[in-house]
């Protein structure tokens, strides 16, 4: 199927897709500010731009595969080649997270019409798929990139963007303003701590590109300007990407903005900074050093299990749904977290296909989520009581991710869980593969009480009448809940990918 | 705001008057002279907003959004957001990498026009960017506040 799609791509698109990926959202983000028809060309507009990013992205993975064991896209921005001029490396690892994003934001914008209608003012609408495009580009970016700096770029582009996106929730919630800053303020110094980092390891090594790192890290590895530039770009990658302490921005953020950005940023943001991380643990470092050994051993795992645990807890007590939504997804950072802190090529394989999994189950959730916020206004468990009969197909499709996140059998969850739960006990951490399923029973309690009020409970408002989701929301919805289906049932073809992103930093060492 | 005969800050007003088209001539020799010395898009688009900066500081923030209304600065931003992108979609037609700017006009090899224009184009697009961001974050912070009395200088 692969050789297929290679056959009938034209000839300008494989040369130039890694550029084209990041191009289209770049010229398409500022001419859809500018449209006019109260938002609705702009809508329009960005269905096709991550459309035709999606298929990109799809020429991308079948170029990769074209290769046994993962062809590496190396393409030299401005024809400078590297390691002085920035490139767009792709190789097995990115090429799974940019077909994520660019899929999800494909569904979630067609989600996004009706709940835009609804949530953002007149004015502002065709601004705000301009701020989304920009976040899009931003996100694509930092996962396409292979140069250290242009990567900061990225994720503040994305992260710039996003306070915006964040911040115009306060049409529905005034809330979302301090949400935002307070997302703004982490987020800046997270990103403050990645360039500082950046800055030392450039100091030791006078180069940015990520692969050329990697080859001058290991004349130096002792040195300490390089464990320091370590850390500063651990814990600055690790605020973007909400690991537990660093994560109170998230809950608000998440609780807060517009439906369609809650859905968007839940399944891809933390998402493309648990990328860049494993980035910079796997590729950009290697195993040989011992400091990040231990970092592995003494910071990511206790602070993933701690995510499980104190998050999931936290999760039960929530009385909005939102809310309880995005304490789950610290703790599904921290399942990511604990696969990665195995360091073995199983540990990070599970890691990368829990991260897709809870893509497809977050993603679904929220988007469920947003349609109820659009036809019953309500986002506490106590409005949800009853919809299971108001709005059977909006509440199959959310029970279906909700299972799929405790991790019931025949869903996504389940295989992930699994895969994690084989790679924990491969090395010998029985003991953290117990945490896992304590954890997922944590999950049992708050989804639990979710789908409990949903399906059992008679509704306590006698005006809520059968009253559905848009298609427009439903189709999306479905596509999203139905591959968590898929991919539990055969997970071959995700599992496959993420396997091939796991082995690429492994066997490929420095590339 | 006082009328033009009553106010007493004449001198600020009769300094400033002359200054501001010469600090906008400064930002277009530091974007066009970004070749060969510290310089370049960043840098003059900031210039340029000092300009009109100043002169909402010394007449108002009202007149200075008559004569350089939001509107335009927000398009700004976005148009040269899509100028540095052109360039990119230019050289990429040319059979170029993204932002190749060898490729842009054909010449034969060891030319450097391509480099030249091409770098100044995309700066001409930073330029813009950053005075249409600059200006419209300042409009969004100065405009929300009520205006500075003349009593209460």
């Amino acid at each position: 199927m692969m050789d297929w799609i290679l056959q009938i791509a034209p000839a300008w698109a494989e040369a130039h897709a890694p550029a084209l990926l990041i191009l289209l959202p770049m010229l398409a983000g500022p001419l859809s500010a500018f449209l006019p028809g109260g938002g609705r060309l702009a809508w329009l507009l960005t269905v096709v731009v991550t459309t035709l990013c999606t298929l990109l992205s799809i020429i991308l993975l079948a170029q990769v595969q074209s290769v046994e064991g993962g062809a590496i896209i190396s393409y030299a921005m401005g024809g400078w080649a590297p390691p002085h001029g920035i490139e767009f490396r792709i190789d097995a690892l990115n090429v799974l997270v940019l077909l994520l994003v660019s899929s999800i934001a494909l569904l979630t914008s067609i989600f996004s019409w009706p709940t835009i209608k609804a949530e953002i003012a007149d004015g502002k609408r065709a601004m705000f798929f301009g701020a989304f495009q920009v976040c899009f580009m931003g996100l694509l970016g930092v996962a396409a990139t292979g140069d250290a700096f242009n990567l900061f770029v990225f994720l503040e582009l994305s992260s710039i963007a996003t306070y915006v996106l964040v911040a115009l929730g306060s049409g529905r919630d005034r809330r979302a303003l301090p949400a935002a800053i307070n997302y703004l303020l982490m987020g800046t110094i997270g990103a403050s701590f990645y360039v500082v980092g950046v800055g030392f390891l450039y100091a030791a090594t006078g180069t940015l590109n990520m692969a050329d790192l990697a080859v001058q890290l290991q004349d130096v590895g002792g040195n300490r300007a390089v464990q320091v530039g370590f850390a500063f770009i651990l814990v600055g990658l690790g605020l973007k990407a909400a690991m537990f302490p660093l994560h109170q921005w998230l809950p608000n953020a998440y609780a807060y903005s517009p439906s369609f950005v809650t859905a968007f940023l839940a399944a891809t943001a933390t998402k493309v900074a648990i990328y860049a991380m494993v980035r910079f643990l796997f590729s950009v470092f290697s195993l040989d050093f011992a400091f990040e050994g231990m970092s592995l051993a003494f910071i990511l795992a206790p602070m993933g299990i701690a995510a499980m645990l104190a998050c999931s807890f936290q999760a039960i007590f929530q009385a909005d749904i939102r809310r309880t939504l995005a304490y789950s997804s610290v703790a599904q950072v921290g399942y990511m977290l604990l696969g990665i802190s195995l360091g073995t090529a199983a540990g990070v394989s599970a890691g990368m296909f829990h991260l897709v999994n809870h893509a497809l189950m977050k993603g679904a959730l929220f988007m469920a989520v947003g349609g109820v916020v659009l036809t019953y206004q309500g986002t506490r468990i106590h409005d949800f009581a009853g919809l299971g009969r108001s709005a059977p197909w909006t509440m199959t499709a959310f029970a279906i991710a909700g299972l799929s996140l405790i991790g019931v059998p025949l869903t996504a969850g389940f295989q992930s869980k699994f895969a994690l739960v084989s790679a924990l006990l491969e090395s010998g951490w029985w003991w953290a593969a117990l945490i896992v399923v304590f954890s997922s029973v944590l999950a049992v309690v708050y989804m639990g009480r979710i789908l409990e009020a949903v399906f059992f409970r008679a509704p306590n408002n006698p005006h809520k009448e059968h009253k559905e989701a848009p298609l427009l929301i439903l189709v999306p919805l479905w596509i999203l809940a139905i591959a968590n289906i898929w991919v539990g049932v055969s997970g071959g073809f995700v599992y496959g990918l993420a396997d091939d992103a796991a082995s690429a930093l492994f066997i490929g060492g420095a590339s | 705001m006082a009328g033009p005969r009553t106010d007493h800050h004449v001198v600020l007003r009769i300094v400033a008057k002359p200054l501001i088209p010469i600090i906008a001539l400064f930002a277009l020799y530091v974007h066009f002279h970004g070749d060969y010395s510290p310089g370049g898009g960043f840098q003059a688009g900031v210039i340029i907003v000092v300009a009109i900066v100043l002169y909402a500081l010394i007449f108002g923030i009202t007149p200075a959004m008559r004569a350089v209304p939001p509107v335009f600065a927000r398009s700004l931003a976005g148009l040269g957001f899509i100028i540095y992108a052109s360039v990119g979609v230019w050289s990429l037609i040319m059979g170029g990498n993204f932002l190749d700017y060898d490729v842009l006009f054909n010449e034969e090899p060891g030319g450097h026009m391509g480099q030249h224009y091409g770098i100044l184009m995309v700066e001409l697009g930073v330029l813009f960017a950053v005075a249409g961001s600059m200006l419209s974050i300042f409009y969004a912070f100065a405009g929300r506040v009520t205006e500075i009395k003349d009593e209460d200088w």
